[in-house]
């Protein structure tokens, strides 16, 4: 085991920003890559439906 | 373009006779539109004076970054012709001609790649050199730079015209070409700037140089090939 | 017994399954990063060196194979999609890019990170993280042409076409980079030392590559089956099968 304690894990033995900035950051882009996928996928099957639909009506 | 398109066998229509007579049309275009042409001339002497008047005159300075400064310069003043390349050819619809005929379309995007570097390249090759000067290079390195050019400028017009060919009748065309372009012109800046600094401060050129000769093979072997395939995209 | 493997080059084919596979490769992804989380922080010992700050390298050196390898896949899926011209392979060529322009973007930021303590400035110009910004300037070229061409059959192809030129060209410009670096002597310092590099290290490292794998299979199945439906929103097997799930779902 590396660390004696919480507050020095998170310190990073000096070095807390670059490595938790690069953790972080890159936390941040998945999590948006993820997000923006989702979202891309509800507004295309959104689009779909409704398309659907109004098909259905005009029959 | 009429002999490029006559098949009749009373007409010269050897390879050889399609390809000079694309180049000669080319030619003849870039002519009648004078201004185009030496558009990117001035923009490269243009470019290239600037430097000073940002770094300041320091001699020493001036020869260490005149490498860079003068193939930059290039690469972007033959990126700005690139759009000439095709466009005009493709808006008239000559080029869903070229396509069309049965000669080799890769031999006719040779030509238009060889019109294209005897228009911009052999004028930035001419200059460079006087420009060279005013960075007070050395005799012998001005000398290197010009034959670097020589071999570095033809790549720069065949990689070009993928990307002109890739980019035809696409909205933002000419920003988009720099995009796709000038990461693939990357290793000619590298071995081009360093035949010059190598150069001037006495080391042997000869390594950099062959390097520029192995890319200009290299890209006349698979460039005419992919622009052709790059325009039969556009126009089908 | 012929097996039609053509079948699965069909979008309506490769949809379901694709959907089937995601939450495997994600949870894969998940738990390896984990483990291999917990190795590089919790039994890795401190780098003599770099004390703790090279543990960058387990999100940074999986972030750069990853881009590399994601460009090249996505070239192979173009030459597919040129030589047998079917669909399905520019679709993937397309559902890869994003993610591996997303590595190219962790590779570069983890490696500036990186750069500051180890070399004392945010940027060298090292080989290995010039060659990453090239990259990711290929990758931008890729999509942009992409969505500057209205027709998709146009876009896929150009856009192939290109990514294929780019690969041939990486090796040059890896190797010319490599060169330029060497002759102006820049940092010597290499980002993976990996003779000297302990074992667990090297363990912790690989299996976050592992899962850099598998997020990156995961991420882009997601982007593909959103590609299909966005392609083949016309096709009667997406108005018929999909848009019922997708209605039940939310009444």
């Amino acid at each position: 085991m590396n660390w004696g304690s919480a507050a020095e894990f998170f310190a990073m033995g000096g070095y807390a920003d670059y490595v938790w900035g690069a953790y972080g950051i890159t936390v941040l882009v998945i999590v948006a890559e993820l997000l923006s996928l989702a979202r891309r996928k509800r507004t295309c099957l959104r689009r779909i439906s409704r398309r659907v639909t109004l098909q259905e009506s005009e029959r | 373009m009429e002999a490029v398109l006559d098949a009749t066998p009373d007409r010269r229509t050897g390879l050889l006779a399609v390809f000079s007579s694309v180049v000669q049309r080319d030619l003849l275009l870039a002519m009648r539109r004078r201004a185009d042409v030496l558009t990117s001339f001035f923009f490269f002497i243009i470019v290239v004076s600037l430097f000073p008047l940002g770094v300041g005159p320091e001699p020493n300075t001036l020869r260490e970054i005149a490498p860079g400064v003068v193939w930059v310069a290039a690469l972007l003043a033959s990126m700005l012709a690139l759009h000439r390349l095709l466009a005009a050819d493709y808006a008239d619809g000559t080029l869903e001609q070229l396509v069309l005929s049965p000669k080799p379309l890769s031999l006719l995007m040779l030509g238009k790649m060889l019109a294209h570097w005897l228009v911009t390249g052999i004028p930035l090759i001419l200059i460079a050199p006087l420009l060279g000067l005013q960075f007070d290079l050395p005799g012998p390195a001005l000398a290197v730079m010009a034959l670097g050019l020589l071999l570095g400028t033809p790549v720069l017009s065949m990689l070009g015209a993928i990307g002109a060919a890739l980019t035809l009748g696409v909205r933002g065309a000419s920003g988009l070409i720099a995009l796709l372009v000038l990461p693939l012109y990357i290793p000619v800046l590298i071995f081009g700037a360093g035949a010059v600094s190598a150069a001037v401060s006495g080391l042997s050129v000869e390594g950099h140089l062959s390097m520029l000769a192995a890319f200009l093979l290299f890209s006349a072997v698979i460039a005419p090939w992919a622009a052709a395939a790059a325009v039969r995209i556009a126009v089908e | 017994m012929a097996l039609n493997i053509w079948r699965f080059a069909s979008p309506q084919v490769i949809y379901p399954i694709a959907g089937r596979m995601i939450p495997g490769f994600m949870l894969a992804a998940a738990v390896l990063a984990l483990a291999g989380l917990y190795i590089g922080f919790f039994v890795a010992p401190t780098d003599f060196q770099q004390g703790e700050s090279y543990r960058i390298i387990f999100i940074h050196v999986p972030a750069a194979w990853m881009s590399m390898l994601i460009y090249v896949v996505m070239a192979f899926w173009c030459a597919i999609g040129m030589i047998m011209r079917t669909r399905l392979s520019f679709m993937m060529a397309l559902a890869l890019a994003p993610t591996g322009a997303l590595m190219t973007f962790i590779a570069l930021w983890t490696g500036a990170l990186w750069g500051k303590p180890a070399w004392g400035t945010w940027w060298v110009w090292d080989a290995r993280l010039t060659s990453e910004l090239i990259l990711l300037f290929l990758y931008i070229g890729f999509l942009s042409l992409h969505a500057a061409i209205d027709d998709v059959r146009r876009a896929d192809r150009a856009a192939g076409l290109l990514a294929l030129v780019g690969v041939i060209n990486v090796p040059i410009i890896y190797f010319s980079v490599q060169w330029w670096n060497t002759l102006h002597q820049g940092a010597s310092v290499s980002l993976t030392r990996a003779p000297s590099m302990a074992s667990t290290m090297l363990a912790g490292m690989l299996i976050m590559v592992l899962s850099a794998w598998m997020y990156s299979i995961a991420a882009s199945l997601m982007r593909l089956r959103i590609i299909i439906l966005e392609r083949e929103a016309d096709a009667d097997w997406v108005q018929e099968q999909i848009v019922p799930i997708a209605q039940g779902a939310k009444p």
